[in-house]
């Protein structure tokens, strides 16, 4: 680890004004971030310690909304009451995000931004592509991990089993900064990454996620999220899929199906969803949603048992709702 | 989207990169070390304040050997810096026993034979603690469930997993 300087941020408006210096990164739970300072994959002058912001660490009802400050870690958002009765497939993607340990330290900003575990990437030695460098390595390299859609030159996948339980839930994403500034559709928070813009948030050098907010727009325990993994804990996604319904009697009024673990960003099928609308399920109708969801992936060398893994647990999460309302 | 916060001189003080003094709360005494900012907890547990109960395995989060209490909350001292730790009481293996009486976890672990080359030891312990001090009657799933981000490689988890059992019976009674 390169040595650095380092600073306690008491507010927001001193992060953003901290972070303009060139050389300067911000740091909440450092779970990501010291793995790759360690390995001197970044190397900031300066550390801006975000955990001293007090006002950027709660979990709140407010009105229609629950509000979740950057610096709540996942522990707390996965013990919190609220998100235990009204939103299960939060709890769901948490349990299962990394270990207890980490789920202790980390926060929900941090997850959200935390950077791909591309092994080339993660590599010291190796510059690729969306490190500045000429080529993407795994293109031609072991890419039995990354992605099965979108068509960034980076094929890395998003890591983030937060991600798309929100986005399932139609949380919307709060940000204070020089370059980026208000609300938006969590969805629309992240990117593939581009020629001119090798990251996959809309972030800026100085732009801190505040907030996320889930609207109360779904009725309890119609969500869930399952996750195909290695073992039992302590992994990354394979393929995971975030889906959440909302029934109007026997029949479903809206869908929504996001898929981890196939593309630089939480990957929203909507093709699937709306086969859906309107509909009762059954077991032939949740297959051909699998199906749907996966129509226009694309496998790479390594990486095919990812089309049917992400099908099947579509299917699987359809019929787990189904399940659970009768 | 609009700019619009304002940009202002911060006024927080920067520190390093150099030596400079940290002061951590270890097992409920204060300490204060000498050391730059990138030196990690667990470093700073084991080669500054001589804690070396702590141990060191993969130092990137993935084996749990380092796993201390975070005011009372158990995380990996290896992805935490030494500095960010002020005002915050960290408990490590050594903060268990009273004395020469050791603790009734640390009991039940030697009864059960919770070990066999005893690295992740510590680590077991503390997890254990955690769950035991926020929940008096775990199942032997909650147990599973609290050792999950410990590894052990001697495979003792179903040993570890009575002991912590144990432990939770003699510390109600
Ligand atoms: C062994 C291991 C296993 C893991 N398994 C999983 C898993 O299964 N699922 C999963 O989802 N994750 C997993 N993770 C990743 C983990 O969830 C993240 O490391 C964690 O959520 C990051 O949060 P943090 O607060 O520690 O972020 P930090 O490490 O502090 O920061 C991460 C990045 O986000 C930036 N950042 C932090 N907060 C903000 C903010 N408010 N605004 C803007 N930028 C910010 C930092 O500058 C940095 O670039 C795993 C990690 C490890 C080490
Ligand atoms: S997939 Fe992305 S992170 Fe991995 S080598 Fe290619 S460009 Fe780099």
């Amino acid at each position: 680890m390169k040595n650095f300087q380092y600073v306690n941020a008491p507010d927001v408006e001193d992060a953003v004004s901290l972070l303009q210096e060139p050389g300067t990164k911000a740091v909440a739970g450092g779970t990501d971030l010291l793995t790759e300072l360690k390995e001197r994959i970044k190397m900031p002058e300066i550390l801006v310690n975000l955990k001293t912001i007090s006002d950027m660490k709660y979990i709140r009802e407010e009105k229609d909304d629950l509000r979740i400050g950057a610096l709540a870690t996942l522990s707390e958002i996965e013990l919190h009451r609220m998100v235990r009765e009204r939103f299960p497939i939060l709890k769901e993607a948490i349990s299962v995000t990394a270990t207890p340990q980490l789920r202790n330290a980390a926060t929900l900003g941090g997850n959200l931004c935390q950077s791909v575990r591309c092994w080339y990437y993660r590599h010291p030695d190796v510059k690729c592509w969306l490190k500045d460098g000429d080529m993407c390595y795994a293109e031609d390299g072991v890419n039995s991990r990354h992605a099965i859609f979108g068509n960034s030159t980076c094929i890395a996948v998003h890591p983030s089993d937060l991600a798309p339980a929100l986005i399932a839930l139609d949380a919307r994403i709060r940000i204070a900064g020089s370059e980026v500034e208000g609300e938006l559709l969590l969805e629309e928070f992240f990117t593939l990454p581009t020629e001119t813009h090798r990251q996959s948030t809309l972030l800026g050098a100085a732009d801190l996620v505040t907030e996320v907010i889930i609207p109360h727009r779904f009725g309890p325990s119609n969500g869930v999220y399952l996750k195909a993994m290695e073992r039992a804990t302590w992994s990354f996604m394979l393929v995971s899929a975030a889906v959440q319904l909302e029934w109007k009697g026997d029949r479903v009024r809206e869908a929504r199906i996001v898929l981890g673990g196939v593309a630089g960003k939480p990957w929203r099928v909507r093709e699937a969803e709306a086969m859906l609308q309107g509909q009762t399920l059954s077991e032939g109708l949740a297959q051909s949603v699998g199906e749907a969801a996966v129509a226009n992936a694309k496998a790479l060398k390594h990486n095919a048992y990812k089309i049917p893994l992400a099908r099947n647990l579509v299917k699987r999460g359809l019929l787990e709702l189904t399940r659970r309302k009768a | 989207m609009a700019k619009a916060v304002k940009l202002r001189k911060p006024q927080a003080q920067k520190r390093g990169p150099g030596k400079t003094p940290v002061s951590l709360k270890v097992n409920h005494g204060l300490h204060t070390i000498f050391v730059e900012p990138r030196r990690t907890l667990l470093d700073a547990l084991r080669k500054d304040l001589g804690l070396i109960g702590t141990k060191k395995g993969c130092d990137e989060g993935t084996c749990g050997s380092c796993t201390v209490l975070f005011d009372g909350k158990p995380v990996y001292a290896c992805l935490m810096l030494a500095i960010e730790c002020e005002g915050h009481e960290i408990e490590t293996i050594e903060g268990l026993s009273q004395g020469d009486q050791i603790h009734p976890i640390q009991q039940a672990f030697i009864e059960h034979d919770a070990f066999q080359c005893g690295f992740c030891t510590p680590g077991q312990i503390l997890s254990v603690k955690a769950l035991l001090d926020a929940n008096p009657s775990p199942s032997a799933d909650d147990v599973k469930r609290a050792v999950s981000g410990n590894l052990c490689r001697c495979g003792a988890y179903p040993k570890i997993v009575q002991a912590a059992l144990k432990a939770a019976e003699r510390l109600k009674s």
